[in-house]
């Protein structure tokens, strides 16, 4: 509308008379006719909107009676298998080799084991030519989403599905296909001490410093901790994730276990209010490398990343104390050896699990779990058939076999065997209307 | 005219025209998706209008996930403060510039230096506000934390604005890469309008004597005046709802603070930050849709502030031009 404002004040000031006779000549024929076009045009667009939308709703319509209706077969049960069998008779013509039918596979979600999950549908598919899987990291909260509206095949989150989340979406189960450390990095080397130098943390200190009662590098609390450092009086500015994100979870879940008052008056979640926005110097950085990034420019930052994060910018990486009272790098060793040791003996029918401050000498307290998300009985997504759901159990079942071969290239830590078990049993259980999808 | 044209034109007017039909869709079309828009965004914003009222506007926390698992509590107060201090900063770091650029462009530059000018300054509009954004991370943020902010600091650190702790992370970053963003916007609609200040007014004023400074501050900016104002206006509509670029050097923190140098938060990127992570949370979602529709308002409000101003400055200057 300004730019039409404009062209009438210049029109104006060139010539004002002459613009306004110009206007209503040209105005002045269509008067008439213009009311009724615009009528018109209203109709056309209501009309294609309308279709649209019937389209639509049917759309819908049809993917709630297939969910409702899993027992007996449905109308567009009926149809989706004929579909694909036709499809796949067409196809078999031009290549009679390729034995089974081609299916597409759908997932998103987390951005956190994107590379690895997206390296695991690249080797899948050059096992099993017929399957192709893409993977969308568009978050976890998204991933929670789409699969709770079944609009994809399966899904991805970092934190495990709390209580309400999992009553929103009847019949969908998780399980853990991969973990990951958080490391704490800091950058202190414009203050002369180097990012190799190793800093000592604990569970009280690190909650000071994200509460904003610690505010100076050489506060009495942390120069305890680092004896021979020559730590700078200089502010700490303390980086967080400003999206949600597993890494959040997993930093603020490790807080609220060591520090009850973190637990009380912050909690852990994939996003939390960070006290020290409030108080003291906080600053919140959109993605693990926006975290990273922050951290490298800024003399004097502390924050939690993913470790592959530090490494890759060559920042400072603390070292933190665990329940075994001993300061631990985040090493995939000392993550693994954490898994090993908190899980005990995982509950198949709950794969909720809980690996931060963990027992054992050598565990890192600082890790978190990555989950899948799929309906135990497949047929409750209309999107999947029998063709595809045996596809993607398959596709799950050799993710946490032969997949985890994939993780340390990537700086993942490959599942314990105590937990692949349980997602053995978990994955056994997996249907299509009670039809069991693995056969072994 | 003979009775025949007058037979063929009124036959013309009669047969209905394709074309004009087509216009009218377009013309229509717009409105309807506007309309649709605020029809979502309201839609979508219900359950926290519900929860919270009004307060929403003015409450100061924002606690998408208590602790103790209650309700949310959310209030959209830093978020508005954010949009509009750093929309401000933009405008006034933008404005004189855009302004200058726009007279050197059209009074000043040597032809043959106003085609490249021109297209340098039109790049700046083609780059994607993403690498804005990472061009201000890893470059303005350490060069403002290490080379602006402590001059700022040293000179006029009496003053509030340039107080607190420094990391070139804030809000004076925000503003300095919003008003670098805008500015082509600024000064290519000002560079239409004083280009289009007639030629005569020009000679008019160098034939009294004026110099060429004076001949643009007497007759080419008083002309352009209104066509100035809405370049600003459209500026505002851009930086008010720009988000990527914003979101990397902002800070991202709910806090109100005079302080330029302290991190906060603009209404944009509080929702990307957060949309991708509401599942299971109605009230938190509703209330990013409803932070979407305070959005709008401000946009309108300010548009039609815009507008108003346009409208008083126009009738003066028909005034000044008939008398």
């Amino acid at each position: 509308m300004i730019s039409y404002r404009l062209y009438d004040i210049s029109l104006n000031s060139e010539c004002l008379s002459h613009a306004d006779t110009m206007m209503n000549m040209s105005n002045q024929p269509a008067k008439g006719k213009t009311s009724r076009y615009v009528i018109v045009a209203v109709l056309i667009i209501a009309i294609i909107a309308g279709g649209a939308y019937y389209q639509f709703a049917i759309a819908q319509s049809a993917a709630t009676t297939s969910s409702e209706a899993q027992t007996n077969s449905s109308e567009s049960q009926m149809t989706t298998p004929t579909t694909s069998e036709t499809m796949s008779s067409t196809m078999a013509i031009p290549s009679a080799t390729q034995p089974a039918v081609t299916v597409s596979l759908l997932g998103a979600g987390a951005t956190f084991p994107a590379p690895l999950i997206q390296q695991w549908t690249v080797e899948y598919n050059k096992l099993n030519p017929s399957v192709t899987i893409n993977y969308n990291p568009i978050g976890s909260g998204g991933g929670i989403q789409q699969i709770t509206a079944k609009t994809v095949d399966f899904g991805a989150s970092d934190a495990p599905l709390n209580d309400k989340q999992l009553a929103a979406a009847p019949g969908l189960v998780l399980f853990p296909e991969t973990l990951g450390g958080v490391a704490v990095t800091y950058n202190l080397a414009p203050f002369g001490v180097s990012n190799t130098t190793t800093l000592n943390f604990n569970g009280f200190v690190l909650a000071s410093i994200y509460y904003g009662n610690i505010t100076k590098w050489n506060d009495p609390a942390i120069q305890q901790l680092n004896p021979g450092v020559n730590l700078p009086p200089n502010q700490i500015t303390a980086v967080h994730r400003s999206d949600g994100s597993g890494t959040t979870y997993a930093f603020t879940n490790f807080l609220s276990a060591v520090n009850h008052a973190w637990g009380v008056n912050v909690g852990y979640s994939t996003s939390v209010t960070w006290p020290v926005d409030k108080v003291a110097n906080g600053v919140g950085a959109k993605g693990n490398a926006g975290v990273a990034g922050t951290v490298k420019n800024t003399a004097g930052a502390i924050g939690y990343v993913d470790v592959i994060y530090a490494e890759q910018q060559h920042l400072g990486v603390g070292a933190v104390l665990n329940a075994a009272g001993n300061y631990i790098l985040p090493t995939l060793q000392a993550i693994l050896y954490a898994a090993q040791n908190a899980t005990g003996t995982p509950n198949p029918s709950d794969l909720r699990l809980h690996i931060v401050n963990a027992a054992g000498p050598q565990s890192y307290p600082i890790a978190t779990y990555t989950y899948l998300l799929v309906y135990k009985d497949m047929s409750l997504n209309p999107d999947l058939n029998i063709d595809k759901a045996k596809a993607l159990a398959q596709f799950f079942w050799w993710a946490v076999h032969d997949g985890q071969q994939y993780s340390q290239a990537l700086i993942y830590v490959p599942l314990p065997q105590n937990v692949v078990s349980a997602d053995e049993q978990l994955l056994n259980s997996l249907n299509f209307q009670g039809q069991p999808l693995l056969s072994s | 005219m003979s009775e025949l044209d007058e037979n063929r034109a009124r036959k013309r007017a009669r047969t209905p025209d394709l074309f004009f039909l087509l216009l009218c869709i377009a013309a229509v079309l717009i409105p309807i998706i506007t309309v649709l828009m605020l029809y979502e965004i309201g839609n979508g914003s219900v359950a926290s209008i519900e929860a919270f009222g009004a307060s929403f506007l003015w409450g100061s926390d924002w606690i998408p996930n208590p602790p103790g698992g209650g309700p949310p509590i959310l209030g959209a107060l830093p978020a508005i403060y954010g949009s509009v201090v750093t929309t401000g900063l933009a405008l006034l770091l933008a404005v004189p510039i855009s302004l200058g650029v726009a007279l050197f462009q059209t009074e000043l530059a040597p032809v043959k230096f106003r085609a490249p000018s021109l297209f340098v300054i039109e790049m700046l509009a083609a780059v994607p506000s993403v690498v804005y954004g990472l061009w201000g991370l890893l470059a303005l943020v350490p060069f403002m934390n290490l080379y602006v902010n402590p001059q700022l600091q040293t000179y006029l650190g009496f003053l509030p604005i340039f107080q607190g702790p420094n990391t070139g992370l804030g809000m004076l970053t925000a503003g300095v890469i919003l008003a670098i963003m805008i500015i082509p916007y600024g000064s290519s609609v000002m560079r239409e309008v004083i280009s289009a200040v007639p030629r005569s007014q020009r000679e008019a004023s160098i034939a009294l004597g004026a110099t060429q400074w004076e001949m643009v501050r007497t007759s080419v900016i008083p002309f352009a005046r209104t066509g100035i104002i809405a370049a600003v206006v459209l500026a505002m509509g851009r930086a008010i709802g720009e988000t990527m670029a914003v979101t990397m050097v902002i800070g991202n923190v709910a806090r109100i603070s005079p302080s330029l140098f302290l991190p906060a938060e603009t209404i944009p990127s509080v929702i990307a930050n957060e949309f991708t992570e509401v599942a299971g949370n109605d009230v938190y979602l509703a209330a990013l849709f409803e932070l979407a529709l305070v959005l709008f308002a401000i946009a309108l409000i300010m548009n039609l502030v815009g507008r108003v101003i346009v409208n008083k400055l126009s009738f003066k200057v028909r005034g000044d031009v008939r008398a």
